[in-house]
């Protein structure tokens, strides 16, 4: 059942990845290709390019895709909690509560975080 | 006999390469029109005509500029990453269209109801912030950087509140599935989640977070700081053309169709009638098409809605958007979060 499931995103990938391969082949059958040095210069707007871009970059949201991680895999959690607690609720009333208050301490810890970042400055964009 | 399964698995498979292709279909159908609409839309907005000459009322214009843009030279820049620089649009579109094999389209009309339905929704469609880092990067040109740096930041600050926003009707439901959870909400406008007495008010603030969030997903505006015009030229896409930039295109305005889908989905109903007689009573294909008619009734609203925030609110500033998400909006989630759980296990009436 679970395999069956997974196939329809499968065959759905194969066709997205046919459409897109389609399209552009068939878009370099039609269109012309006369390339010129103007043509083919990097665009910044009119002038001739300074150097490439491909230079060392202050990464401004460093922290924030650290915070991003810790976030993201707490929602990893959060989904399967979020889906069984109304089951355990009427099933096993005190497991329901169990289930809240470990999630309870378990945001309390990440809004720990969260608030320790957030003094510490490092949620201020510069 | 083993013939025979083998014309049973062939059929099968056949089966959901027609409905992949149907609902590819549709999704280009419906692309066109809402740039059309979009169009159309912002020139009421700014009292201007809009496109109007292409065919009657203009209706070809979207198909026309399709055409253009499928011969238009490709220009790849001598600086860039050729492979990368090809592969992006496809890294970007194919998450895009991938979503919509779990988006209920009406009753019975789903490619594939997933048991994990709004964990694949969120997987998936974060994968396209890769393609726009690619495509940033591959271009070798400091808008295009600059632009996929930004975006990459606003896309990771905004799919924390996403999350935390679905993550409430799920609770409330007790369910991942997106058909449960349209399911769960049928009998009339009383019963949808937004509008649900029992859920007041975590729904309603998940259902503002949820549209705040998304509309920063689909990087619309106000939330348009990775391709800002008057800043960056164009963005990630700037020394995109032709079929490339066409398929980034389509798949900004596939993702916001599917923002749509899953507010409506999530909060209004989703393909379940506002009032019982007006097709509630129905059972079967009837059913099928009375849904499929309502669903896509509400989404041409939520479409409607999203286009009149983005031709009536100035962009916001690359500080104020982060402040907005990591101050106020996962702060405001995770109590929200918290609020509904206390609420499921010691006063929802079962």
């Amino acid at each position: 059942m679970l395999a069956k499931d997974f196939l329809t995103v499968a065959i759905f990938m194969i066709v997205g990845i046919a459409f897109v391969t389609i399209t552009l082949i068939a878009a370099w059958v039609i269109r012309p290709y006369r390339p010129s040095a103007e043509k083919r210069g990097t665009y910044e707007c009119g002038e001739i390019p300074t150097g490439p871009a491909w230079l060392q970059f202050r990464v401004g949201y460093y922290i924030y895709a650290l915070i991003f991680l810790v976030f993201d895999v707490e929602a990893v959690f959060l989904f399967p909690w979020a889906a069984q607690l109304l089951k355990f609720k009427t099933t096993n009333h005190a497991l329901a509560v169990l289930g809240f208050v470990d999630m309870v301490i378990f945001v309390a810890v990440l809004a720990v975080g969260l608030a320790w970042a957030w003094k510490k400055g490092v949620l201020e964009w510069k | 006999m083993e013939l025979d399964l083998l014309i049973k698995l062939g059929l099968e498979l056949g089966k959901i390469v027609v409905i992949a292709i149907v609902v590819l279909i549709f999704m280009m159908v419906a692309v066109l029109y809402m740039v059309l609409k979009l169009r159309w839309v912002i020139a009421r907005i700014q009292s201007r005509l809009g496109p109007n000459r292409t065919g009657p009322w203009g209706v070809l214009q979207t198909a026309a500029d399709a055409l253009k843009l499928f011969q238009k030279e490709d220009i790849i820049p001598c600086g860039a990453d050729k492979w990368l620089f090809t592969i992006a649009p496809a890294i970007v579109f194919i998450p895009a269209y991938l979503v919509y094999v779990v988006v209920p389209f009406g009753s019975g009309l789903t490619a594939q109801s997933l048991n994990v339905g709004i964990i694949y929704l969120s997987a998936i469609s974060s994968i396209s912030v890769i393609g726009i880092i690619v495509a940033g990067w591959a271009s070798n040109n400091k808008w295009s950087l600059l632009g996929a740096f930004r975006g990459a930041s606003q896309l990771i600050a905004y799919e924390v509140p996403t999350i935390l926003a679905m993550i409430i009707p799920v609770l409330i439901t007790g369910s991942l599935d997106l058909n449960e959870i349209v399911s769960s909400q049928g009998g009339g406008i009383w019963h949808w989640n937004l509008f649900h007495l029992s859920g007041w008010p975590m729904l309603p603030l998940a259902f503002l977070m949820l549209i705040i969030a998304g509309l920063a997903e689909i990087n619309v505006a106000p939330f348009d700081i990775m391709e800002a015009e008057s800043e960056l030229v164009a963005g990630f896409n700037t020394e995109y053309s032709g079929m490339k930039f066409a398929l980034f295109f389509l798949a900004e305005f596939a993702e916001s169709f599917t923002l749509s889908a899953i507010v409506v989905t999530l909060f209004l109903g989703g393909y379940q009638p506002p009032l019982h007689i007006l097709g509630g009573q129905l059972t079967g294909l009837a059913f099928s098409a009375v849904s499929l008619f309502w669903f896509m009734f509400k989404c041409w609203l939520m479409v409607l809605f999203i286009m009149w925030v983005r031709s009536t609110l100035p962009r916001v500033r690359v500080d104020q958007l982060m402040n907005l998400s990591w101050k106020a909006l996962i702060p405001a989630g995770l109590v929200n979060l918290l609020l509904t759980g206390a609420y499921v296990v010691f006063w929802m009436p079962k």
